[in-house]
């Protein structure tokens, strides 16, 4: 609870600042307020508790979720310095709407209540429209921001919905009630269909297929500061909800549900990949490398048992890779308009160290040892034959085989190809990011048990 | 209230919501005007909130009714940055004809 409000006085003071003159102090003093609001939440770790009626429960699974995400946000925080250095007029309105942002995920892993989940849904998407369409006169950020808005709020409309039906069949709003309640025989019909309709619009928030196609179009038309807080925090957070949800209102997992996440999972996987092959732009490629991450995180979802562990696991390395790839992206396609592989070619020699953090990210989404990316997939895959399905356990690996094929194909470009232009020198802030990043995903690569301790 | 409430039955209530609903949902899909899917999106959401309603009376509960109240202020708030939005392509663009948005393809 303390951590929400803390976050949401951030913001404010974000917004305030700007009236005080303090833009150039305000990214520090940004990411160091957020650093204190991460202490302040692991002091949460061994208390749980519940706020306001149940509002809002605060337990292991919520503070360990909301500590990945502030550490997500400390790092896009600490790119937007010099990625709005062109803006310096609306720096703080930035900063401030990703703080707001990350307001609105913290509401989503620890409400109790489906209000609370709503708001927090809202305030994550509303903050995002205005994310990837803030570049104004580009008519690609108009499209992608355009495209963004409508897809979001239809899904919202269906979130609302599924709602409304868990209400009418249960009449609690109250996560723990709804939970008792869905135990017993005798609900109504609409019960199912709302979970049914809630479950599709978080599968839209995911960008899971069959409810991807704004996905490619989304990414690539957004600044890449958008393309990197949504790749990485929305999707985890999204993810996370998903999990939540599903543990409160369908505790165990009917055949025909399980055959539903299979088909969904092994089509998401299979999809992304597929398309990413052909991808000769660098976001729209993660965007369907995401979509085939977003197929292997539900499948963490056929063992609801040890699912929160997977997905914590599974959701750190993949968003703490895909920071440190995108701060070096960032900084490559800075100048540039467009973000196409060539941008990449010689970066191995003209600038070695970024080069080294961009292989070592995408090895890690593609899943090589040492990496945490191997240690996720590998639990991912043990969890759910444990839990008795092999197929989608074969089709998943045969996904990270082909998985290999277009990341390699970005790494090939950048240590066999000749540069074509000289790079500028490389501000203090990316690489700082991108090091840490990738640092803390070898860290709990080598130590798994750092994170997979917390929730067990 | 209840009384009417039971003569006309929650059924049909969600009945005309859910027609409703998909009056919504078509008009996202197939129109083209973009202040029509906006239209029809505020469509999709009012009808949420009238069966919200209609449920809070079956349950004899008030919070289905507080809970319009945070769905209105969510769908303003929303619809607020989506017209700016839309407003931003207009300046670009010339028009709010969606079909015209797209330039990103792959």
């Amino acid at each position: 609870m303390n951590t929400l409000i803390a976050i949401s006085g951030l913001g404010v003071f974000c917004l305030i600042a700007e009236i005080f003159n303090l833009r150039k102090l305000l990214v520090p003093v940004a990411a160091l307020g957020l650093l204190a609001i991460l202490g302040l939440t692991i002091s949460e770790f061994e208390t749980p508790a519940s706020f306001y009626n149940n509002m809002i429960v605060v337990n292991k699974f919520s503070v360990a979720f909301s500590s990945l995400f502030i550490i997500l946000t400390i790092f896009l925080v600490a790119l937007s310095g010099d990625f709005y250095k062109d803006h310096p007029t609306k720096i703080s309105d930035f900063i401030s709407i990703k703080i707001f942002l990350l307001a609105g995920s913290v509401a989503m892993v620890s409400f109790g209540n489906l209000s609370m989940f709503f708001l927090g849904i809202e305030v994550l998407s509303i903050s995002l429209y205005i994310l990837a369409a803030s570049r104004r006169l580009d008519i690609k950020s108009n499209e992608a921001g355009m495209k963004y808005f409508l897809m979001g709020s239809f899904a919202s409309g269906i979130i609302l919905f599924g709602i409304c039906l868990v209400y009418g069949a249960t009449g609690y709003f109250d996560m723990a009630e709804i939970h008792d309640l869905s135990q017993g025989l005798g609900m109504p019909v609409w019960f199912p269909i709302g979970v049914a309709l809630i479950v599709i619009g978080m599968l839209f928030k995911i960008a899971a297929a069959p409810f991807h196609f704004w996905a490619p179009d989304v990414y690539e038309g957004s600044p890449s500061m958008t393309t990197a807080t949504m790749s990485t925090l929305a999707k985890v957070v999204a993810m996370a909800t998903l999990y939540k949800l599903l543990n409160d209102l369908m505790p165990t997992l009917s055949p025909k549900v399980e055959i539903l996440i299979v088909i969904i999972s092994i089509l998401s996987m299979t999809v992304g990949n597929i398309m990413a092959l052909r991808q000769k732009n660098v976001k729209r490629m993660l965007a369907f490398s995401g979509i085939s991450h977003a197929g292997f995180m539900v499948m963490a979802l056929l063992s609801l048992s040890t699912a929160a562990t997977t997905l914590l696991y599974y959701t750190a390395a993949y968003a703490l890779a895909g920071i440190a790839s995108f701060a070096v992206i960032i900084f490559i396609t800075k100048d540039k308009d467009n973000e196409d592989i060539s941008n990449f070619n010689g970066l191995g020699k003209t600038n070695p160290l970024l080069a080294a953090i961009l292989t070592a990210s995408l090895l890690s989404m593609a899943g090589i040892p040492i990496f945490s990316g191997f240690f996720a997939k590998f639990m991912l895959f043990a969890n759910t034959i444990k839990a008795g399905h092999l197929i989608v356990v074969i089709a998943a690996v045969i996904n990270s085989i082909i998985s290999v094929g277009y990341y390699f194909k970005l790494i090939l470009a950048m240590y066999t190809k000749e540069a074509t232009s000289e790079k500028p020198a490389v501000p203090f802030v990316y690489t700082a990011v991108a090091v840490l990043a990738i640092l803390l995903n070898i860290v709990i690569g080598i130590w798994p048990s750092l994170v997979t301790n917390l929730l067990s | 209230m209840n009384n009417i409430l039971n003569q006309i039955g929650i059924e049909n209530y969600i009945f005309l919501s859910v027609l409703l609903f998909c009056i919504g949902v078509f008009g996202v899909l197939y129109r083209r005007n973009a202040i029509i899917v906006f239209m029809s999106i505020e469509i999709m959401l009012n009808a949420v909130n009238l069966l919200f309603v209609a449920f809070s009376t079956y349950h004899q509960d008030a919070e289905g009714q507080v809970f319009v109240f945070f769905s209105m202020a969510v769908a303003a708030a929303e619809v607020a940055v989506g017209l700016a939005i839309l407003v931003s392509v207009f300046r670009n663009i010339g028009s709010i004809d969606i079909a015209n948005l797209k330039n990103l393809k792959g």
